[in-house]
């Protein structure tokens, strides 16, 4: 009786398995609170990548399955990771914005058979944690490094770094000080400040104080960089000549209204902006702008998750809509297309995306509003963070 | 000594702007005695309608600022007359599960209606670029909530102490069943107090939004500072709350300064002191 039972159960998995038409996508994302917005990009890059190319992969067609982790919740993320695997029977995880979500589901991809596609998340370390993880968003290390570059051929030699005393902040300021001393150049002062700070002008009157001739500058993309990028004006660092580099988070589309006049010339190196030209990339903010609503909210994130549905589809192409984690994973290893943010490639080793990092500079457009202009091209960038932790 | 200069100088402009915000708040919590948690929400109702007066139909700032605290008063009248009576000298947990309540709500509606990006109140041309104080520059702006934090403090204090209606509040907020029997109508008296108290709040929201700007968090991500001002000063007195936000300005502002990379530390080290020595707060007025 056991046996048959066994048999049964074995038989209907089995058959199930293999006939399967629906293949389920498990996406993990902030889509309430204050991060709502970036869930709302993770929703629209994934809802263009079903408008441009439809949501059927061969005779199976793809089913999202959204859950909603409001703010860094690791517990939380692995718990809803859990659930979406057993009992939704999702395939494949998809999402998370912030890394300790990201890291916290990583030990349960081995077992449950599941490839993660991480859409945002920014750390570099993320992609050691299971090999079944693949990263379609960029690093932080990624992003920071070009900008040493570029203020070293501006004639900086003297940098005060300040970030927000977190994860990516650290990573940024480790990355830019790598960089720099690589080009020469020397970092005078690392300052870090709390991620709650609101006034910034004692930080501004320290940055007069060290004689630094540039500023870099990491803090997450919000309300936050408004108050930063003022203070930076207003206390007169910016008409003393002293140079801000960052990279792209602190001119985050969304944010752009807001800064306005204040952010205009403000240089920046980031993976993707919504201005970049090209026909691929038309394409996916005509049909992303329209999956969001409104087209001033719509910023990097949906990108990663757009390459992220494409990579999924790759994966699902691969193993026939099976459940087989290793031959999905495998087969995006070293996949290259041209991406609506320029041509991009998944590297074997670490799974992460080698793309093209853009230095842009705020700009005003004839209609009034400003935009991110690129004005130089850095191609093939890897992830430098990972060198440098081994 | 520069340098010394310098940080007082951002310890007033900070501490004001906190001043002009918390206010309101210690006003209801000490002489109306309500909890009120949605005091944040009230702030950024302020500093929507403003952002909304100024940059879509295109008025002026001065004419921001009186729209937004008339508007947001207008908007707190329905609720107080059908929220917070019910609560006038209710415990302070029910109060502060209907105020934390009601702050929940309001966030939603501003994230439907406004979205959750940014919002700017632009300045007037006079308020805009900085003023040179000879041995550093400073925001025009500042300036401007330093002279509304003194104006508001006077007018205030001119009001609860000097005034026939300050002494009916007063009156009312001791006894009110005595202050009725003798006269005063306690019901009037409040509605015009949280009246008051709201219309600062959106004062506060607007003065202030260049360094906390205007999205549907801000009512929850910075009312933690304000009732840490209104405990530290002591609910009700308009010099504790004046001498808080000072004090707790310059200590925010040195700390950032000499040793940002301890945050908050020395806020809430001193915090934690005068609450020590003063659990009233520093001129606490009821016991």
């Amino acid at each position: 009786m056991k046996k048959l039972i066994t048999a049964t159960i074995a038989a209907v998995v089995l058959s199930s398995a293999a006939y399967a038409d629906t293949i389920k996508v498990g996406v993990i994302g902030p889509f309430s609170g204050p991060f709502a917005l970036q869930g709302k990009n993770f929703k629209a890059g994934i809802d263009a990548y079903f408008a441009l190319h439809g949501n059927t992969v061969g005779d199976d067609t793809i089913e999202v399955i959204y859950r909603d982790v409001p703010q860094p919740d690791p517990a939380q993320s692995k718990a809803l990771a859990q659930e979406l695997v057993v009992k939704e029977g999702v395939q494949y995880l998809a999402g998370f914005y912030f890394t300790p979500d990201a890291m916290a589901a990583t030990p349960i991809l081995e077992q449950g058979n599941v490839p993660m596609v991480v859409m945002n998340a920014a750390t570099s370390a993320i992609v050691t944690k299971s090999p079944y993880v693949v990263r379609t968003s960029f690093t932080t290390w990624q992003t920071s490094t070009p900008i040493a570059k570029v203020a070293k051929d501006a004639g900086v030699n003297k940098v005060i770094s300040i970030v927000s005393d977190y994860g990516p902040g650290v990573d940024a300021e480790n990355a830019f000080k790598t960089a720099f001393e690589k080009e020469g150049g020397e970092v005078v002062e690392a300052i870090r400040m709390p991620l709650s700070t609101n006034d910034f002008s004692p930080i501004m009157q320290r940055v007069k104080d060290s004689g630094a001739e540039a500023v870099f500058a990491f803090l997450p993309s919000g309300p936050t960089t408004l108050g930063f990028v003022k203070a930076f004006n207003q206390n007169g660092l910016k008409d003393a000549g002293i140079k801000l580099f960052a990279p792209g988070d602190l001119t985050q589309e969304s944010d752009l209204p807001a800064l306005g006049d204040q952010a205009l010339g403000m240089q920046t190196t980031f993976h993707y902006a919504v201005s970049h030209d090209s026909p691929e990339n038309k394409e996916f903010v005509a049909a992303a702008q329209k999956a969001i609503g409104n087209p001033a909210e719509l910023s990097f994130p949906a990108v990663g998750a757009f390459d992220g549905m494409h990579v999924i589809a790759k994966m699902i192409e691969a193993t026939g809509g099976e459940q087989d984690a290793e031959k999905a994973v495998e087969a995006v290893k070293g996949l290259s297309w041209t991406s609506p943010r320029g041509p991009v490639t998944i590297d074997p080793e670490s799974r992460h995306i080698m793309q093209n990092i853009y230095l842009r500079e705020v700009t005003k457009a004839d209609d009034g509003s400003y935009f991110n202009k690129e004005i130089q091209t850095f191609e093939k960038q890897g992830d430098p963070g990972l060198e440098a932790a081994k | 000594m520069q340098t010394v200069f310098s940080i007082a100088v951002d310890a007033l402009a900070y501490g004001m702007v906190l001043f002009v915000i918390s206010i309101g708040l210690s006003v209801t919590m000490g002489l109306m005695r309500v909890v009120n948690l949605a005091h944040g929400a009230f702030a950024m109702i302020g500093g929507y309608i403003a952002s909304y007066a100024a940059r879509d139909l295109g008025l002026g700032y001065a004419a921001a600022v009186l729209l937004a605290v008339a508007g947001t008063v207008l908007i707190a009248i329905p609720i107080e007359r059908l929220l917070y009576r019910r609560i006038y000298g209710a415990p302070e947990l029910t109060q502060v599960l209907m105020t934390i309540g009601i702050t929940f709500c309001i966030i939603g509606i501003a994230n439907f209606v406004f979205g959750p990006t940014l919002k700017t109140i632009p300045l007037p041309d006079t308020l805009r670029g900085s003023a040179d104080l000879g041995f550093r520059s400073i925001a025009t702006h500042r300036i401007f909530a330093i002279i509304c934090g003194l104006l508001v403090a006077a007018a205030l204090w001119f009001l609860i102490e000097k005034t026939a209606f300050g002494i009916k509040l007063r009156a009312a907020v001791d006894n009110a069943a005595m202050a009725a029997a003798l006269g005063v109508r306690t019901e009037f008296v409040y509605a015009v107090s949280f009246a008051v108290a709201i219309g600062l709040a959106a004062l506060g929201g607007v003065v202030g939004a260049e360094l906390l700007p205007v999205e549907p968090y801000y009512a929850l991500r910075y009312m933690v500072t304000f009732l840490v001002v209104v405990s530290v000063g002591g609910a009700g007195s308009i010099p504790g709350a004046l001498l808080a936000c000072l004090l707790l300005g310059a200590i925010d502002t040195t700390g950032r300064y000499l040793a940002p990379e301890y945050g908050e530390f020395f806020f809430y080290l001193a915090v934690i002191i005068i609450v020590i020595l003063f659990p009233r707060g520093l001129a606490g007025r009821f016991k």
